[in-house]
């Protein structure tokens, strides 16, 4: 009499995503769908220059504008104490410059008006007089004593140097070198890449005098983050605070910050008692927020002949632009860069880190990854392609004895990260023979011989995600966990609320599932809401994939709670003692006498209408998920290109994915992340590009420069899977959202430098532009893309 | 993107659209498809008091073939309509083959050719594929009509040689004197990108005797590249590879890039070179069949 778990939304049931009913028909509320009464437009202006001193704003044009409300300059913040606010990396970010701009783009004056077309016009009218300074556009020249320091503003910062980091062992890294058969080094740049969701970033700020409450809708992935921030930086009472962020098109941690505009629009609504509307533009996206990567890496890996690794060191050079945001777990200052080579038995290893400010925007932010894995990984499997070149050894079997085996977990990695389970060598098994891998070598070589240059490039990993316990993760001091809340109708029907914040997950559709699988109540008759912080419970937010991992396990959990209040009421309504009853999918039922049972729905009447005495009424509780552990998918990718040896241009044969992601709640969602991460681990590989010429000036600040893939060139995905459940999670899962795009890059990448290191070439930098190859090709030597861009 | 006032007029015809024009003073733009006047408006990069958009005029999205085999392509002829035409492939290869490069399959549907040339983008596509082809254009003002060679009418970047007051009503591509072969070839990043170098080639065969020869070059130049000259070496002779390898240093060397994010202006030249000597091999290959 099992309900069939499939037929009602449960786990393993590929449902149709319910968010897509209202998206499809263009039917969604996204901030800039809100419309307040009263309420006023913002528009910021932006500086023309990236580095220069201010040495006058006149804003008076801009007043005599018909329609012009207010306009905001740094100063005017700053009788405020708001010129300045804090980063979540304890660095301080202008809100509105005073002293100097440091990055083009960076807001300078703000109009209030009674729409955006005027808004818009009076910026134009603001006259800055700038003194213009040399601009920092890499780590190398901001170490050069005769460039400026970027952030005089500070005390104690006499250089342009951030941070020094550093984690490992290095008497016994230098050991293992001392020992190694072979050394392999190489040199990477991870360029700078933006998240660029569909919807830009914005929010409305209305600040009702009478009753003291502050509410801003907001394109946020973490509202109740920024509700904290909010309380401390404007002070603010917190319950005087709501946050809301209702439908989001898109964020890929380039919502997590929170930026200059949200803060100028709440003071311009506390200014003007008017509800004040600031909807950012495609270029001030990109020009301005939240940036991914950025990181320079000197790699070593060390060998015994026989390819086992004895050891790795890597030092990271980054570039965090002219303010440290990177939203991160606190104690950490390279994110969780130590988390790479995490999938490989290696006895030693050793990081160090040193970051820099440089004249541009500040980020830093973890593009669709968890905080620098996306680097942390592409660098590591760069390195194996390089290293298993350096040996002599064939890519596939390299990685096969280096890979942590099976019966090793848990296994404890050299850096002091946990990994608890997985099954890489099958993994790795399926893909090879789902891309040919055995005949491969066979036909590169015949098409060579045809002129063609063919070439395979593998990529493993394994990553953190789910951060995380509150032993070790915390942003600015606020532990990682997440919450869920569950209230039971008396009808059966249901409404759950978290502190995560979908944006394209899908949480409306498989926290149903969950709730459906631990209960049997039907997905269809449970409704999740996120993003309001005065209905939603606390929670960190969603970024770094640790939805699944966090928010999804409370879910299960409250379920449970839920289920352990039901069976109380079961035995009350079957009139048996609760060690009596039995639980099958949806129903429980007396022991030994399957017939005689009620349904949950029946206790979620009698929760309402028939409880026993003593019990409190009613079918509601909540639940805060503090893991246990970070949780660890497992990726083997394949891909093979061919590239055309007379313009560099390469094209994709064909991609196999192998993902072990645990326990897959909704399997079609599961493929969908996977699909869309190759397709951004494609367009950094092949296309995107975000660079800086001498002066500072960024080129690709629009969207005919910065590209996003169409499905005309983005190539067929072939998707497999292995399913090893986590042992420490709720319903075994471990996370999808990232795995593609932190795997991905290196398999397009290491595939293209297959074909063409025959010419003595070891790494073209991303993104494999035509004429990157070409010249690599011609050349035989390494092709850097570190900015300035060459132009004339 | 939020752009300045502008007054709308959407005019039923050519002289009531003129009369507009001439009211603007210079202020005034043509508003046709819209695909790069809008975003340039919107961008600020372009304020014009009034639009004067001319879709409602009627009779301007014609393509038709004089019985002399001169082609006549109207104002408000669609980039979708060439590329959906069953019959240009065979009258006209060059167009043909750039089709379906212009921009994105969206942005087909409504940027039209004619505009396309006035715009005068140096990366333009429908720029080169014309001066390829010998293709002029004519222009309507208050005086009446004139015609353009279009090697005339783009005079610098995003600038052409139009007065405030007249209006493009169509492009015309003279006959071609043999048997019409050519190619368009595009090396962009992605769709709905400009070239970051682009070939244009337009040969009109006597048998395995090249009669005329045309070829243009766009996003290598600070405007579309005038290449006839340089394909003219052709002229009188058969596609041998000794001969296709002097046309394509020719042009080549024709070509003016500049070094920027795309690449370095001597990987711009090597694209022209290599892209011309693919389309001319590849019509010594059909020549070869067919004979
Ligand atoms: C994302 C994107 C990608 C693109 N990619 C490409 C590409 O790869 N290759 C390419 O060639 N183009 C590309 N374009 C441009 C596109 O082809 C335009 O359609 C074309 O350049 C202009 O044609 P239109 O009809 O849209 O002209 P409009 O935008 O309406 O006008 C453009 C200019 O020409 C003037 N004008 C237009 N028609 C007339 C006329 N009849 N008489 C006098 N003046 C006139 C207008 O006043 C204006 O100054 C792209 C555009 C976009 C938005």
């Amino acid at each position: 009499m099992s309900l069939d778990e499939i037929k009602i939304g449960g786990m393993g049931a590929s449902r149709r995503r319910v968010e897509d009913n209202r998206f499809i028909r263009g039917k969604g509320k996204y901030v800039d769908d809100v419309v307040l009464p009263g309420m006023l437009h913002m528009e910021i202006l932006r500086s023309t220059v990236a580095h220069a001193r201010i040495k006058s704003i006149d804003t008076s044009a801009a007043w005599e504008v018909p329609g012009v409300r207010l306009v905001l300059t740094g100063e005017m913040m700053a009788a405020r104490n708001l010129a300045w606010m804090p980063t979540l990396s304890y660095d301080t970010q202008a809100v509105l410059a005073t002293d100097k701009v440091r990055f083009q783009g960076q807001e300078v004056a703000a109009v209030i008006a009674d729409d955006p077309y005027v808004a818009k016009d009076a910026c134009a009218k603001i006259v800055v007089e700038y003194e213009q300074l040399p601009a920092i556009v890499n780590p190398t020249q901001a170490q050069d004593p005769s460039m400026p320091i970027i952030r005089d503003d500070k005390e104690n910062q006499p250089t342009n140097k951030i941070f020094e980091w550093e984690i490992g062992d290095k008497e016994r890294t230098d050991q293992a070198f001392a020992d190694a058969d072979v050394v392999s080094t190489i040199d990477l740049h991870y360029p700078r890449s933006h998240p660029s969701p569909m919807e830009n970033c914005g929010s409305i700020a209305d600040y009702d005098r009478a009753t003291g409450k502050l509410t801003v809708y907001m394109t946020s992935q973490a509202p109740h983050i920024v509700r904290a921030a909010v309380a401390m930086v404007a002070e603010i009472p917190e319950h005087q605070i709501r946050i809301i962020s209702p439908d989001l098109g898109g964020g890929f941690g380039n919502k997590v910050p929170i930026y200059p505009g949200y803060v100028i629009s709440i003071l311009a609504s506390i200014l003007t008692e008017r509800p004040v509307k600031w909807i950012e533009d495609n270029t001030g996206n990109l020009i301005s927020t939240g940036f991914g990567r950025d990181v320079y890496l000197q790699g070593q890996v060390a060998m015994r002949k026989d390819g086992k690794i004895l050891g790795m060191r890597m030092h990271t050079i980054s570039d965090h632009g002219a303010f440290y945001a990177d939203a991160q777990p606190t104690k950490f200052k390279i994110g969780l860069m130590h988390s790479t080579f995490a999938c490989y038995d290696i006895p030693a290893a050793h990081l160090t880190s040193v970051g820099y400010y440089t004249n541009k925007a500040p980020g830093g932010v973890a593009y669709r990854c968890s905080f620098r894995v996306t680097e942390a990984m592409f660098f590591q499997e760069r390195m194996i392609h390089a290293a298993a070149n350096d040996l002599g050894m064939d890519q596939a079997e390299f990685r096969r004895i280096n890979l942590v085996k099976d019966d090793m977990f848990p296994y404890r990695t050299a850096f002091g990260f946990l990994t608890d389970s997985g099954q890489y060598d099958k993994c790795m098994q399926v893909g090879m023979e789902a891309i040919g891998y055995d005949t491969f070598k066979q036909e590169q070589e015949e098409a060579r011989k045809r002129g063609k240059l063919l070439g395979l490039g593998i990529s493993t990993m394994t990553e953190p995600l789910g951060a995380g316990n509150s032993r070790e993760y915390d942003i600015i001091g606020i532990k990682m966990f997440d919450s869920a809340e569950l209230r039971i109708h008396m009808t059966g029907k249901a409404i759950l609320r978290t502190g995560a914040k979908t944006q394209g997950q899908g949480h409306e559709t498989t926290w149903a599932q969950i709730v459906a699988h631990e209960l049997g109540i039907p997905a269809d008759d449970i409704v999740v809401e996120e993003g309001d912080t005065d209905t939603a419970p606390f929670g960190m937010g969603t970024y770094a994939s640790r939805s699944t991992p966090v928010a999804g396990a409370a879910v299960a959990m409250v379920a449970r709670k839920i289920r352990a209040k039901a069976r109380k009421i079961a035995a009350h309504l079957l009139e048996v003692s609760e060690e009596d009853i039995e639980w099958e999918l949806g129903r429980f039922y007396v022991r030994g006498n399957q017939e005689r049972g009620v349904t949950i729905q029946d206790c979620a009447l009698a929760a309402y209408s028939n409880i026993p005495d003593g019990m409190e009424p009613g079918l509601e509780n909540n639940a805060y998920y503090d893991p246990p552990n970070l949780t660890w998918p497992f990726a083997a990718y394949f891909c093979k290109v061919e590239v055309d040896a007379e313009t560099g241009v390469w094209d994709v044969l064909k991609f196999v994915a192998v993902d072990d992601c645990g326990v897959r709640i909704n399997p079609m969602i599961v493929e969908g992340q996977v699909m869309g991460g190759l397709t951004e681990a494609y367009a950094m590989a092949n296309m995107q590009y975000i660079t800086f010429d001498e002066e500072g000036n960024c080129i690709g600040s629009n969207y005919m420069d910065y590209l996003l893939p169409t499905a005309w060139e983005t190539p067929g995905f072939e998707l497999h899977e292995v399913v090893t459940p986590c042992p420490h999670h709720p319903i075994g899962a471990k996370g999808i959202g990232e795995c593609a795009t932190v795997a991905g890059p290196a398999a397009f990448v290491n595939a293209v430098m297959n074909a063409i290191e025959h010419t003595g070439v070891r790494n073209v930098d991303m993104p494999l532009m035509p004429n990157r190859v070409f010249e690599a090709l011609q050349t035989g030597k390494d092709v850097s893309g570190m900015p300035p861009v060459k132009v004339g | 993107m939020y752009p300045p006032k502008f007054a709308y007029e959407a005019p039923k015809s050519i002289g009531e659209a003129i009369a507009l024009l001439e009211a603007g003073g210079g202020e005034a733009k043509i508003l046709a498809g819209g695909q790069s006047l809008i975003p340039m408006v919107k961008l600020r990069f372009a304020s014009p008091e009034m639009l004067v958009d001319i879709n409602g005029i009627p009779g301007l999205d014609y393509m038709t073939i004089d019985p002399d085999g001169t082609l006549r392509i109207g104002a408000l002829v669609r980039h979708e309509d060439l590329e959906q035409s069953t019959t240009l492939a065979a009258t006209h290869p060059t167009l043909a083959a750039a089709a379906s490069l212009v921009a994105d399959p969206i942005i087909r549907t409504r940027g039209t050719f004619v505009g396309s040339l006035c715009h005068a983008d140096p990366q333009g596509d429908w720029s080169a594929t014309m001066i390829a082809l010998g293709g002029r254009i004519v222009v309507q003002g208050p005086k009446g009509k004139r015609e353009i060679d279009l090697r005339n009418f783009v005079v610098g970047p995003f600038t052409n040689a139009l007065a405030y007051n007249e209006i493009a009503i169509e492009a015309v591509i003279p006959p071609a004197k043999g048997t019409p072969r050519g190619s368009y070839l595009k090396l962009e990043r992605r769709v709905g990108d400009f070239a970051t170098a682009s070939v244009a080639v337009a040969l009109d065969m006597n048998g395995a005797t090249v009669g005329r020869a045309g070829c243009a070059l766009a996003g290598v130049g600070g405007r579309t590249i005038d290449a006839n000259d340089a394909i003219s070496v052709l002229v009188g002779k058969t596609l041998t590879p000794e001969n296709i390898e002097a046309a394509a240093d020719a042009v080549a060397a024709a070509a003016d890039p500049r070094t920027d994010h795309r690449g370095s202006s001597d990987y711009k030249r090597h694209i022209v070179k290599t892209f011309v000597t693919r389309i001319l091999t590849n019509i010594a290959h059909s020549e070869q069949k067919a004979a």
